[in-house]
């Protein structure tokens, strides 16, 4: 997983709630088996219309936005179909950190094991970020060390994250390779399991 | 003298899976690992990456649903006309080779939609925890068992450690007393739920369905409730196993038999919320007050009653809800006020994770049973799994919907996700059994309106969103 420290960046409004991982990648782009190139389907349907052709006036295309590292987005960002897809397809884009005041579960997980901060702040906090990234300066600071956003205007606004989280990300840590630290323990349970319920281990 | 405190069954699920604390995190077991084709591909490969092996092959089952067509599939994966969607299933079927995993490959009897095969193999059990790299995972919760969908990183975790690390989650219970009125089931309960709570509202928690509704509920019924628990933004549902449970699963392929039966058993039926559980949150909802459901927006807490209107841009309180409501309504091609079922529908779906289990296609059979399809309508029935399409035959059912003019398919996600050659077009409004309504799901620009599968058979013959009760 990739390390997330701090990152100065671009940020980009989506004003809108309950945007779901099927806007953030739509079915088509689902049958690769790679995990990268997903870029290319980033908000499809937000992004080109029917025939292909770029959407000039989507917040992504837009000249001022070329190159965002952050997008601000409205409640409940990433809900819907478990896909990693979402974001893989987001970090190939070149985002690496999501403001919104509430995240999905699964999306909000997917994030920590692929090095995309989601970041939860105040619904005000969130609405001041959206209006100042709509205005002339587009330029943002995330640190997760310290916990802050700093805005377009020099507004530092901190945000809460689970401190083992925190931890993993800062260092990229691969969460296979920890868990099999604990083998010995996970061999002492499926001992147990099998003469607790011998049923489960002749299927 | 102190007394410990009553759990409810997710903490008992909890706890006796807890492998190890690391960290602040919970390593805890995963007693059956569902997998498929979409979500597996890149997990594979990390663990090749690694050179790490599966931990549990016999604790995985794999099946081909998501991108199968739903027709032609005896002629095998090598005919599967989109190369993408090909390689993809060929991949699985390399990889589940590889290591050791049992499969049922598509156009095998027993293979259809994961969510369908793991209960119906007898697969899901009550107190297990069972994972897929797929939202709707919650389905098997229906059994009293913590199922919960995961991510492609998460899937290679499982399948190299059989545990997952997660913090515990709160506990929400939702009571649903009485009795229903006619044409109403667990699909309108489910979307009546999610009314309640918001797409967002059970984030953080587990959801537990308890009340006389519930108990009343077939083992179909609990099933489509818990795997639309997902869409109140909490990954896992639960129903406390009982009778109906048991025997549901007596004497399927993979349930414990003679004295292993009755050693399983008495270890289910500790399976249930204390009567001092301490709750989260709680909701309570009336059965009796519950009118055959639609959605009418592109959320699937967008809920109205069939003879609702849609609602009012003015109704929404935040700027945001607003705008995505007007956005909606866009989409939909839809006015605020007008009546629902006042909206024509080109397309009907029955099928999906969520209803196409035999009980769904004999609801809606008995709809459908000597009326027609609208001529305008392309209506379509996608059995749940081979074994849910042999069985349906086998009570004549298909024939009922083909002389009805309705298509009879081979078993698949199909129309709930298009990632198939089953597509809403664009503009076309369908009314569906699936369980999301989001912008181009179904097909770019395509419209749809989640309902029950009766309501959606109503809606093919009527060609248009119906109430249900008038076929009664």
């Amino acid at each position: 997983m990739d390390a997330f420290t701090r990152l100065d960046a671009k940020i980009a409004p989506l004003p809108l709630a309950n945007i779901d991982t099927d806007q953030i990648i739509p079915k088509q782009f689902l049958k690769t088996v790679e995990r990268e190139g997903l870029a290319k389907g980033l908000f499809y349907d937000l992004r080109f219309d029917g025939d292909g052709k770029v959407k000039p006036d989507f917040v992504l295309n837009r000249p001022e936005y070329k190159g965002a590292g952050v997008l601000v987005a409205g409640d409940n960002f990433g809900c819907g179909s478990s896909r990693e897809h979402a974001p893989w397809a987001l970090m190939d884009f070149g985002i690496r950190c999501v403001v919104s005041t509430s995240f999905a579960d699964i999306f909000y997980n997917n994030c920590f094991q692929n090095g995309l901060l989601p970041v939860v702040l105040k619904a005000e906090e969130v609405q001041a970020l959206m209006e100042e990234a709509k205005g002339g300066n587009h330029l943002v600071t995330v640190d997760l060390e310290a916990q802050t956003v700093v805005s377009p205007s020099g507004r530092t606004f901190a945000f809460e994250i689970d401190p083992q989280r925190k931890e993993k990300m800062l260092k990229g840590l691969d969460a296979i390779g920890e868990t099999l630290e604990k083998a010995g323990d996970i061999d002492t349970y499926e001992m147990k399991r099998a003469l607790d319920r011998p049923w489960l281990e002749d299927a | 003298m102190a007394r410990m405190p009553g759990k409810t069954l997710y903490d008992k699920i909890w706890d006796s899976h807890l492998v190890a604390d690391q960290d602040g995190e919970s390593i805890f077991y995963i007693d059956l690992h569902l997998i498929h084709e979409v979500t597996t591909p890149q997990a594979f490969a990390g663990l090749r990456a690694a050179k790490r092996g599966v931990r549990r092959p016999d604790r995985t089952l794999a099946v081909a649903d998501h991108n199968v067509p739903t027709e032609g599939q005896a002629l095998g994966v090598g005919a599967v006309a989109d190369e993408e969607a090909r390689l993809q299933l060929q991949t699985l079927e390399r990889n589940v080779k590889d290591y050791g995993i049992e499969f049922f490959p598509m156009g095998d009897i027993r293979n259809g939609i994961v969510h369908v095969v793991g209960p119906e193999q007898g697969r899901t059990q009550p107190g297990m925890t069972i994972v897929c790299g797929d939202s709707h995972t919650s389905t098997h919760g229906a059994f009293g068992a913590l199922a919960q969908g995961i991510g492609t990183s998460e899937v290679e975790h499982v399948l190299a450690t059989q545990t997952l690390r997660q913090k515990k989650s709160k506990n929400l219970r939702v009571t649903i007393d009485g009795e229903p009125i006619p044409g109403v089931g667990a699909k309108d309960y489910a979307l009546a739920a999610i009314r309640e709570i918001g797409t967002a509202g059970g984030t953080g928690y587990v959801i537990e369905y308890a009340g006389s509704a519930i108990r009343a509920l077939s083992m179909e019924g609990r099933m489509t409730l818990c795997n639309l628990t997902i869409e109140a933004g909490a990954r896992a549902g639960l129903v406390a196993p009982d009778e109906t449970t048991f025997d549901y699963l007596r004497g399927r392929p993979a349930t414990p038999k003679g004295a292993a039966w009755e050693m399983a058993l008495s270890y289910w039926k500790t399976f249930f919320s204390d009567d001092d559980a301490h709750w989260d949150r709680e909701i309570v909802l009336d059965a009796a007050r519950i009118a055959p459901l639609v959605t009418w927006g592109t959320s699937p807490e967008d809920v109205i009653a069939v003879t609702d209107t849609v609602p009012m841009l003015d109704s929404f309180t935040t700027p945001d809800k607003r705008a995505s409501a007007e956005r909606a309504l866009e989409y939909m091609g839809l006015t605020a006020g007008q009546p629902i079922s006042e909206a024509k529908v080109d397309v009907v779906f029955i099928g999906s994770c969520t209803n196409s289990r035999i009980e769904d296609l004999r609801a809606a059979a008995k709809i459908v049973e000597g009326r027609t399809v609208a001529d305008h309508v392309r209506a379509m029935v996608v059995p749940g799994s081979g074994l849910v399409r042999a069985q349906a035959e086998e009570e004549g059912l298909d024939e009922i919907f083909l002389a009805a003019g309705f298509e009879w398919r081979e078993p698949g996600c199909s129309m709930c996700l298009a990632m198939n050659p089953d597509k809403v077009g664009p503009g076309q409004r369908c009314a569906s059994t699936s369980n999301r309504n989001f912008e181009g799901r179904q097909g770019r620009a395509g419209r749809t309106h989640l309902m029950s599968p009766v309501m959606a058979a109503a809606a093919a013959i009527k060609g248009h969103i119906a109430d249900v009760r008038e076929f009664l």
